[in-house]
């Protein structure tokens, strides 16, 4: 059995913080939690989880009631994204672990460290449709790393230990345990020790030497060399080997959506994100590079596009620690297995000379000169969406984290906000959930309350978990949402009007509530933007006002997410507006 | 002061789609770079991959579970004990170009209680069973067919004969076209079980498994 790396035992501190003795299953639940060093707990009470609430009772962690238990699962993601330890979520049995579900599937798709904890009704009645049974593990076996019902009050504590090893380890993930009441009840003694990875589970290191070498030539040799990096970067934290070995060897990096901040965007090499709605210059040098070093990513169609047109003449040279996740999607010239810090070291190494890509380089600068991320903003039209985005941007320290919603709005935090760290974009990437915003906010300052969170939400993933704003108020969080609201689910929207004849069907919150008021309901401060005039003022405000605040910012309700790469199109075709789509 | 506020604002500029520069080459669907005048696509091809995997509750369904959910095209799946206690092996018959094969290979490996995963080319010794019913119309008929095909008659009465045939695929599919003209009232088939030939290992098992 192997230890999780940088996880030192600490049986005297667990010993204080803990229950005097280990008496329960659930006690050894509490006391696997605490030898992980978990600090926070988000989820919400019932009757089978209700054993472990108990054990809870004298532990030093923090419980966080939710709202909703969907809020629990995203506000964990969001802590795991942001500390990059992994968020814990709890929930009873039935209703509850099937609340969890989008968030589970969410941490999933973005491969976040989530361990999710949910009661079972005891195992007597497993199988019978007892009250609130529901199969959690056939459930959230498809969207899990790994999922365990257990089965026995002695080896409970290890099994959570172990869930929480393996949402760290390896490619990361959500993990669930699922707890009976009667395994939770009864009788535990020991403590469960730190956690363990199981002995099947070996996750790869470092890459082959000579792959790498080889790897190394290639890229060595490219005229017209872009690295990609993805979400993968920032979870290995190789951001700082990326930046060497890009500034070492001058290549333009390009990041996918997951993988923004792991590359300062103000850098002269960034070309900022690909994709659907990525940047023209990254579109145009991903689409015209003769070799791609691809770190951390699972090539998702929104950033590819058509595989067709993907890149079409670059050897790709893959790093990534999910052997599955090699030609998966893309065919791989030179597939690097490991650690995305641990490789990225490696071929620092064995690169034998820089790529001689002058010529390149100038021309990803035309590209970017070409192609400036810009809007109109008329002063006679309603606010802009973007404006909005920058002067938040510009009122915030450069670590602040941006947290979103899905939809347009979510597009326009990632394209208008200068991104320089990692660890400080917080979104629903694979999963698309509208209602990520509130919670992993939340989250987000809860994992550190140091710096500012501002969040980005439409009006309708606002309303879809505004209810978590009692959580912000009830723990005090100095947070700032802004609702960027069209008073539609503009994406949507959006869609309708390039591709169904402007029919906007069932797109339309005519209804749409105060949302500067709600807040006020919530306890929390509310303000409001209609014209230019205002913005500064209420930036201003906003962020200095020390708890949670909801900035109702009315947007020109036709503004449009550009520039856009239809499904499955050519990244090099994408449209500046509706007329080239 | 905001930034944004002195600025002239021209919105997306650029030049268009059909002004950019193009890549020359191309890949195919499944992500493969290919000569753009050939567009050569891979060709499903048969074949039979062996799982050894510990006996966890839960094992088949997220197995099966993951051929559904990626689309793995399985014509068969069988499961069974080994000789080591709490371990089974599975076998499965799938139908997928090279790029699926390789997939089906590395998530079975993901999937926690699987041990080891391997494909099982050259000519691997496999077996399948098939229990079929016919009418009973032509006794010694079916007994001859039944011969022939070294099976088994298992149960015989005056309106059906139920027979018990066991071989490669191709000698099973073979009698059940031999019996078709009797009548085939019902079959089951069990699917393959397959071992690497001679010395070679079907998994790899280390010594707390062998
Ligand atoms: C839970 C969920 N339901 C539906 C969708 C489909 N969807 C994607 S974007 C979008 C519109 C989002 O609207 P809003 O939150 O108001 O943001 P906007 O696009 O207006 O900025 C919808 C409905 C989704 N992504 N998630």
């Amino acid at each position: 059995m192997s230890d999780v790396p940088q996880q030192t035992p600490q049986e005297t501190d667990a010993a204080d913080a803990g229950p005097e003795d280990i008496e329960t299953g659930a006690d050894a639940v509490v006391r696997a939690l605490e030898n992980a060093r978990v600090e926070h707990l988000f989820g919400v009470q019932g009757g089978a989880i209700m054993p472990v609430y108990d054990a809870l009772y004298h532990s030093e962690m923090n419980h966080i009631t939710m709202a909703h238990e969907q809020g629990a699962a995203h506000a964990a993601d969001a802590y795991g994204i942001v500390s990059g330890e992994p968020g814990i979520c709890m929930a009873t049995s039935g209703p509850g672990a099937t609340n969890l579900v989008t968030g589970i599937a969410d941490a999933n798709m973005d491969s976040d460290p989530v361990v999710a904890l949910t009661g079972q009704v005891p195992t007597e009645f497993v199988g019978n449709d007892a009250f609130q049974e529901t199969d959690t593990i056939g459930v959230t076996g498809p969207i899990t790393k790994a999922n365990v019902f257990a089965n026995d009050s002695e080896t409970v504590g290890e099994t959570v230990g172990s869930a929480f090893a393996l949402a760290k380890r390896g490619r990361q993930g959500p993990t669930l345990v699922d707890l009976p009441k009667d395994v939770t009840k009864g009788v535990a003694e020991d403590d469960p020790g730190t956690p363990e990875l199981p002995e099947t589970y070996n996750p790869p290191e470092t890459a082959e030497p000579e792959a790498v070498s080889e790897a190394a030539e290639t890229i060595a040799s490219a005229d017209k060399p872009v690295i990609l990096a993805g979400g993968g970067v920032i979870k290995a934290e190789a951001s700082e080997e990326l930046r060497e070995f890009a500034t070492e060897h001058e290549i333009p990096v390009i990041t996918t959506m997951p993988g923004i901040g792991a590359f300062p965007e103000d850098h002269e090499l960034s070309l900022e994100m690909a994709g659907m709605h990525g940047t023209g210059y990254a579109n145009m040098a991903i689409t015209m590079t003769d070799c791609m070093l691809a770190i951390g990513t699972r090539f998702d169609d929104r950033l590819t596009g058509g595989l067709e047109t993907f890149a079409p003449d670059a050897e790709v040279v893959h790093v990534d620690i999910d052997p599955a996740e090699i030609s998966k999607n893309v065919e791989a010239d030179h597939p690097l297995i490991g650690d995305a810090k641990a490789v990225l070291k490696q071929l620092a190494t064995a690169m034998p000379r820089s790529p001689a890509a002058d010529e390149w380089r100038e021309q990803c600068q035309q590209w970017k000169d070409e192609y400036p991320m810009d809007y109109a903003a008329p002063e006679d039209e309603p606010v802009k969406p973007q404006y909005v985005v920058e002067a938040f941007d510009d009122a915030t320290a450069d670590d602040a984290i941006v947290t979103t919603g899905v939809g347009q709005h979510q597009m326009w935090a990632c394209q208008y906000w200068t991104y320089k760290e990692p660890r400080t974009w917080v979104s629903s990437h694979g999963l698309g959930a509208m209602g990520y915003g509130v919670p992993a906010t939340i989250g987000a300052k809860i994992a550190a309350p140091e710096k500012d969170v501002v969040c980005f939400d439409g009006d309708g993933s606002f309303l879809m978990t505004c209810q978590e704003l009692s959580v912000a108020v009830r723990e005090d969080l100095d947070v700032t949402i802004v609702v960027l609201n069209n008073a539609a689910i503009g994406m949507v929207r959006q869609w309708q009007d390039a591709f169904f004849g402007e029919r906007h069907m069932a797109s339309q919150y005519p209804w749409i509530p105060e949302f500067d008021t709600l807040a006020e309901a919530f306890g929390a401060r509310g303000f409001r933007i209609d014209t230019y005039e205002e913005v500064e003022e209420v930036v201003e405000e906003a962020l200095a006002y020390d708890g949670p605040s909801v900035v109702d910012a009315h947007i020109d309700p036709g503004e449009n997410v550009y520039p856009m790469v239809p499904s499955g199109g050519d990244n090099g075709q994408f449209a500046l507006s509706e007329e080239q789509l | 002061m905001s930034r944004n506020q002195d600025t002239h604002r021209n919105g997306l500029e650029g030049p268009a789609p059909e002004e950019r520069q193009r890549p020359v080459g191309r890949r195919n669907s499944q992500g493969i770079r290919i000569d753009p005048e050939v567009e050569a696509e891979h060709e499903p091809r048969r074949t039979i991959i062996s799982a050894y995997v510990a006996d966890e509750p839960g094992t088949l369904a997220r197995v099966s579970g993951l051929f559904h959910r990626r689309q793995f095209n399985i014509e068969s799946l069988t499961v069974g004990p080994t000789q080591n206690d709490g371990y089974s092996r599975i076998t499965l018959v799938v139908e997928e170009p090279d790029p699926g094969i390789d997939q089906v290979k590395k998530q079975l490996n993901k999937v926690l209680p699987v041990v080891h995963v391997r494909e099982l080319d050259n000519e691997p010794v496999a077996r399948e069973l098939v229990i079929l019913k016919v009418d009973g119309d032509e006794p010694d008929k079916v007994q001859a067919i039944t011969e022939m095909y070294d099976g088994e008659t298992l149960d015989a009465g005056p309106r059906t004969i139920t027979v018990q045939i066991t071989g490669d695929e191709g000698k099973i599919d073979d009698a059940i076209d031999a019996y078709a003209q009797f009548g085939i009232r019902e079959i089951a088939r069990t699917g393959q079980a397959a071992l690497a030939r001679g010395e070679e290992e079907t998994a790899r098992v280390d010594e707390t498994h062998t």
